[in-house]
């Protein structure tokens, strides 16, 4: 019980920090005509913080322990 | 490799494989092995989102705005961590109501009313037909590209084209027939295509090999990985804004709009409510979908950038329609393979998306607007005819061809028209219409009927206003001046800036305004009057979906009818011989006898309800068994009443539970206490049983002395006066024994005295030799003390510990031979104590009694021959006083060398450190 109350309690968060990441005003920060390793900034960061929310979804859903 | 026949018969080929997989697929699942019972085919499943319009469309979309395509998918991945709530909850509720579609979802939670069931899909048919439109369109438009093969020709529709030579119109026909024979294989009362998911999941496969197959190959093939392709655009500045800044048109707003539309789609869209709710084999799935469906959303976008900016680059001014780019790429590099699967997966996405929203939407159509009107208008005809199972089969089949034609010929109007190119969005926004009544309903018990119908209507007229007819006027078909100068020429009602609101993108204006005429007469209405009492028991049943008590709805009924009318009324839906199944099958799972004449009790008809609900529809499920089941309505206040009941004993039993785990808590304190006691008792019992042995012997002696002291009054005065100082000692001995007595037992039961305070041993050793030298004396022994200065202090009782030492030395002087006893009494340091030894050199004690020595009463050595001089508790006390202390009391002895008692003290607590330094030196 404990447990799956944590999971709920991990998605949501994972929810949260994916809203935070892919609107303004964070969004703003990287919306700018720079890259890294040759890529467009905003472009590098939308698909890193994509990876980062799916992986923390990952990870909520699909660890055994607390 | 290119030519019309190729392309047919792969097509061909490719659509006979699907059908295979799913006739397997239906097959396992009539022999209750499913096939698609796994989070990974769900989460393929659910990739049905990704239509034609990702598959070919993301790549036009990123060629004008750049980035900008992104938030579609970013939306549906923020909504699937929030899925194991809402999806959940869905679920929940349309497998406990047999729900088979959104129309049904939503008519069921507002008292299942047929008139919001038809409103929701009205306006579900009016959102999606254009987008089954698109679909056609990119799978002819794609097939008319590959014919002209190797020229790359815009293909170019001519209004004037017969509909006979129309290759969209047979592949709209293939798909009717192919969705027929998917969709509509035969009524199931839970309504789930199991073959049809199968086929679904592998399309999506296709599309995304496919997809990432020409991402590679422009990427990696073309140019030299994602840096160049970014390199390259130095020399295109017009397109280097599309790589790096949230499109300018679009904006924040627009940005954050489209992920809330996205995220609402997902879960509203109605292919994505039947295969992420209606088709969901196991609930437990949804855990792992949860975040392989946002993956696959990810890798099906990695490319889409690199595409669209390859393709502006490489077919720059050649007038190629981005659209195209995924196809015309490879084709322009003779890469005739590639192009055949990118067809093949363009393919599988349309038909995909076509396949699931038909099947969707013709459900809804058949249960939800042509059964009501039938029941309605012809319900006597309906009444009598035996098997109806046929007609609804081949309304749904009718449903699916007619939506299909719709499709085709709004694809024949709109043509390139502006507004079948915007109509994803325009779909999305028409859908998330129902998020409010949904929602709402799901966790809100005041909604109400004519909330939701309120609600629906403003925000379906206000989309249609916004977004809709502005299409229509960009795509020509209404005057320009609409959009300019407003309905009638008031200003303030130009569609796109409506009441003067500007400065934002066509979608978010729309779904603001439209929001908040939707939310706002959802929640304004509902709040007019209290829920009706249909709507206040599908409000629990929906927002109690996910408590562990269950749903109570069968609870909510009262009425008469009998099994025999309710077998025969949903075998004329379904078909006898099923309900003769599903009958036999509630019969077998409850136990019950089976009698025609039997009375249905209210779970029975909500079975039966329930089972006519997969097939009708759950509001014309209501009418048709309430026109057999003789049902007495209920009042409000009764409802109220049940429900309330229902929740208290809910709060009842939660109650119960904590006083029943208080109860078993203190059952084991007190079976705790009951052992101790019981213990204690056992102890009391064997002092007792020995105490009063040992003091008969005393008494005796004592009786008898006196006995002789008066019997004979002449006795000599010697021998009266030995007797009377022998009575005087047994005396002082009973005293003394009666004293450790109590002493004893008043340490075992932990009810002693203790003054513990820090000591120096040494000083109590001097103390208690000084207190026995008389006895010494007496015995003409000799006491060695070897007792260092300087050593650390001990934690102790001053009295206790004087007690032990009494008790040891009064011990060796009562053993010691007479004349030469010695007596060595020494005090060592340990690493964590002090240890004190008496060594005597009396008979000493045989291994086999050194601990018997310590056990109550026990006296060893010369006990048979001469008479016991103590008590027989010294030592069983000292030694629970040490042991108490936190030391040991032991014998170390050899038969004829005397005996050696030690014992250890720990040192108090805070001086251990100054123990350590101290002890090299010791």
């Amino acid at each position: 019980m404990q447990r799956r109350i944590l999971g709920r309690d991990r998605l949501i968060a994972a929810f949260l920090v994916g809203c935070v990441l892919f609107n303004y005003p964070l969004l703003s920060v990287f919306d700018r005509p720079s890259e890294i390793f040759g890529i467009p900034m905003i472009f590098a960061y939308i698909f890193f913080a994509w990876v980062l929310v799916i992986a923390l979804m990952a990870w909520a859903s699909e660890a055994r322990s607390g | 490799m290119l030519q019309a026949p190729v392309l047919i018969a792969v097509s061909l080929l490719y659509l006979g494989l699907l059908f295979a997989v799913a006739w397997w697929g239906d097959r396992r699942a009539d022999r209750g092995r499913s096939l698609i019972d796994s989070p990974t085919i769900y989460a393929l499943s659910m990739a049905v989102y990704c239509t034609t319009w990702t598959f070919y469309g993301s790549v036009g979309r990123a060629a004008v705005s750049g980035i900008g395509f992104l938030p579609v998918y970013l939306g549906p991945t923020l909504v699937m961590a929030l899925g194991w709530f809402i999806l959940l909850k869905m679920i929940r509720i349309v497998k406990a109501n047999r729900i088979t579609s959104i129309a049904d979802f939503i008519s069921s939670r507002y008292g299942k009313s047929h008139l919001l069931g038809g409103l929701v899909t009205i306006i579900a048919v009016v959102g999606i037909v254009p987008y089954i439109a698109l679909q056609l369109k990119a799978v002819s438009s794609t097939v008319g590209l590959l014919l002209s093969y190797p020229e790359i020709v815009m293909p170019h529709r001519s209004p004037t084209m017969s509909v006979a030579a129309d290759i969209s119109f047979y592949i709209a026909l293939i798909l009717a027939a192919f969705t027929i024979v998917f969709g509509t294989r035969h009524l199931d009362a839970t309504e789930r295509h199991e073959g049809m998911v199968a086929a679904i999941a592998l399309e999506s496969s296709v599309k995304l090999v496919a997809f990432i197959a020409v991402g590679v190959f422009v990427t990696y093939g073309m140019y030299g990985g994602f840096g160049d392709i970014f390199e390259h655009l130095a020399t295109h500045p017009e397109l280097q804004r599309l790589a790096t800044a949230i499109p300018s048109g679009q904006g924040y707003t627009g940005w954050f709009s489209l992920i809330v539309l996205s995220a609402l789609a997902v879960l509203f869209l109605p292919r994505q409510f039947q295969v992420a709710v209606v088709e969901n084999v196991n609930e437990s799935h949804l855990r792992r979908a949860a975040w392989l469906f946002p993956l696959y959303l990810l890798l099906i976008n990695v490319f889409v950038l690199p595409i669209a900016l390859g393709g502006l680059m490489h077919f720059s001014g050649q007038g190629v329609d981005a659209d195209t780019f995924v196809l015309t790429l490879p084709m322009s590099q003779r890469q005739e393979g590639l192009a055949l699967l990118v067809f093949i997966g363009g393919l599988s996405a349309g038909t995909g998306m076509v396949i699931v929203e038909t099947i969707a939407l013709s459900t809804m159509v058949c249960n939800d607007l042509v059964m009501p009107l039938l029941l309605r208008q012809r319900r006597l005809a309906l009444a009598e005819s035996k098997d109806l199972s046929g007609l609804l089969l081949s309304i749904r089949r009718g449903a699916i061809v007619v939506i299909l034609l719709l499709g085709y010929c709004y694809f024949r109007l709109a043509g390139e028209a502006y507004a079948l190119v915007a109509i994803g969005l325009i779909s999305f926004a028409a859908v998330a219409q129902f998020a409010p009544a949904i929602i709402g309903g799901m966790y809100w018990r005041g909604g109400t009927r004519g909330g939701a119908l309120a609600g629906l209507l403003a925000g379906f007229i206000v989309w249609g206003y916004t977004l809709l007819l502005p299409s229509f006027a960009k795509s020509g078909w209404l005057p320009n001046d609409f959009l300019t100068q407003g309905l009638f020429g008031i200003d303030l009602l130009r569609p796109q800036q409506l009441f003067g609101l500007s400065g934002i993108d066509e979608i978010s204006h729309c779904l603001f305004w439209s929001f908040l005429a939707n939310i706002g007469a959802y929640v304004g209405v509902s709040l007019l009057r209290p829920p009706m009492v249909a709507e206040a028991t599908q409000a629990t049943v929906f927002v109690d979906a996910l408590q562990e008590s269950g749903p109570i709805g069968a609870v909510l009924w009262r009425g008469r009818a009998k099994v025999s009318d309710l077998q025969e009324l949903v075998g004329r839906f379904l078909g006898p011989a099923r309900a003769e199944v599903a009958f036999a099958g509630y019969a077998r799972r409850h136990g019950g006898r089976q009698g025609d004449k039997l009375e249905a009790d209210a779970r029975l008809v909500q079975f039966a309800e329930s089972l006519l609900a997969g097939a009708i529809g759950s509001a014309s499920a209501r009418v048709m068994v309430a026109s057999v089941a003789k049902e007495e309505p209920l009042s409000i206040e009764e409802v109220m009443h049940i429900l309330d009941e229902a929740s208290q004993l809910r709060t009842y039993s939660r109650e119960l539970e904590r006083k029943s785990r208080e109860l078993t808590a203190a059952t084991l304190e007190l079976r705790e206490a009951n052992e101790r006691l019981q213990e204690l008792d056992r102890v009391k019992d064997d002092i007792m049983s020995s105490v009063t042995h040992e003091l008969r012997t005393p008494l005796t002696s004592i009786r008898a002395f006196s006995e002789l002291l008066r019997d004979d009054p002449k006795m000599h005065l010697p021998d009266r006066e030995r007797f009377l100082g022998l009575i005087v000692s047994e005396t002082e001995r009973l005293t003394r024994l009666i004293n450790q007595t109590l002493d004893l037992a008043k340490i075992e039961s932990g009810r002693a005295d203790w003054n513990a305070c820090e000591l120096d041993l040494k000083e109590v050793i001097e103390q208690s030799v000084a207190a026995t030298s008389q006895l010494f004396r007496e015995k003409e022994a000799h006491v060695d003390l070897d007792l260092p200065d300087n050593l650390p202090l001990i934690m102790g009782d001053r009295d206790r510990l004087i007690q032990v030492m009494l008790n040891l030395l009064s011990n060796a002087a009562k053993f010691l031979p007479p004349g030469s006893g010695r007596v060595r009494v020494m005090l060592r340091l340990l690493a964590d104590g002090l240890q004190v030894s008496v060594t005597d050199n009396g008979p000493g004690i045989r291994p086999q009694d050194q601990e018997l020595i310590f056990e109550k009463f026990r006296q060893v050595g010369d006990t048979m021959t001469a008479k016991p001089s103590g008590t027989g508790l010294g030592l069983p006390i000292s030694r629970r006083i040490v042991e108490y202390l936190g030391g040991r009391l032991w014998v170390e002895s050899v038969p004829g060398e005397g005996a050696t008692f030690l014992f250890t003290l720990p040192f108090a607590p805070q001086r251990e450190l100054a123990v350590g330094q101290q002890e090299p030196a010791a």
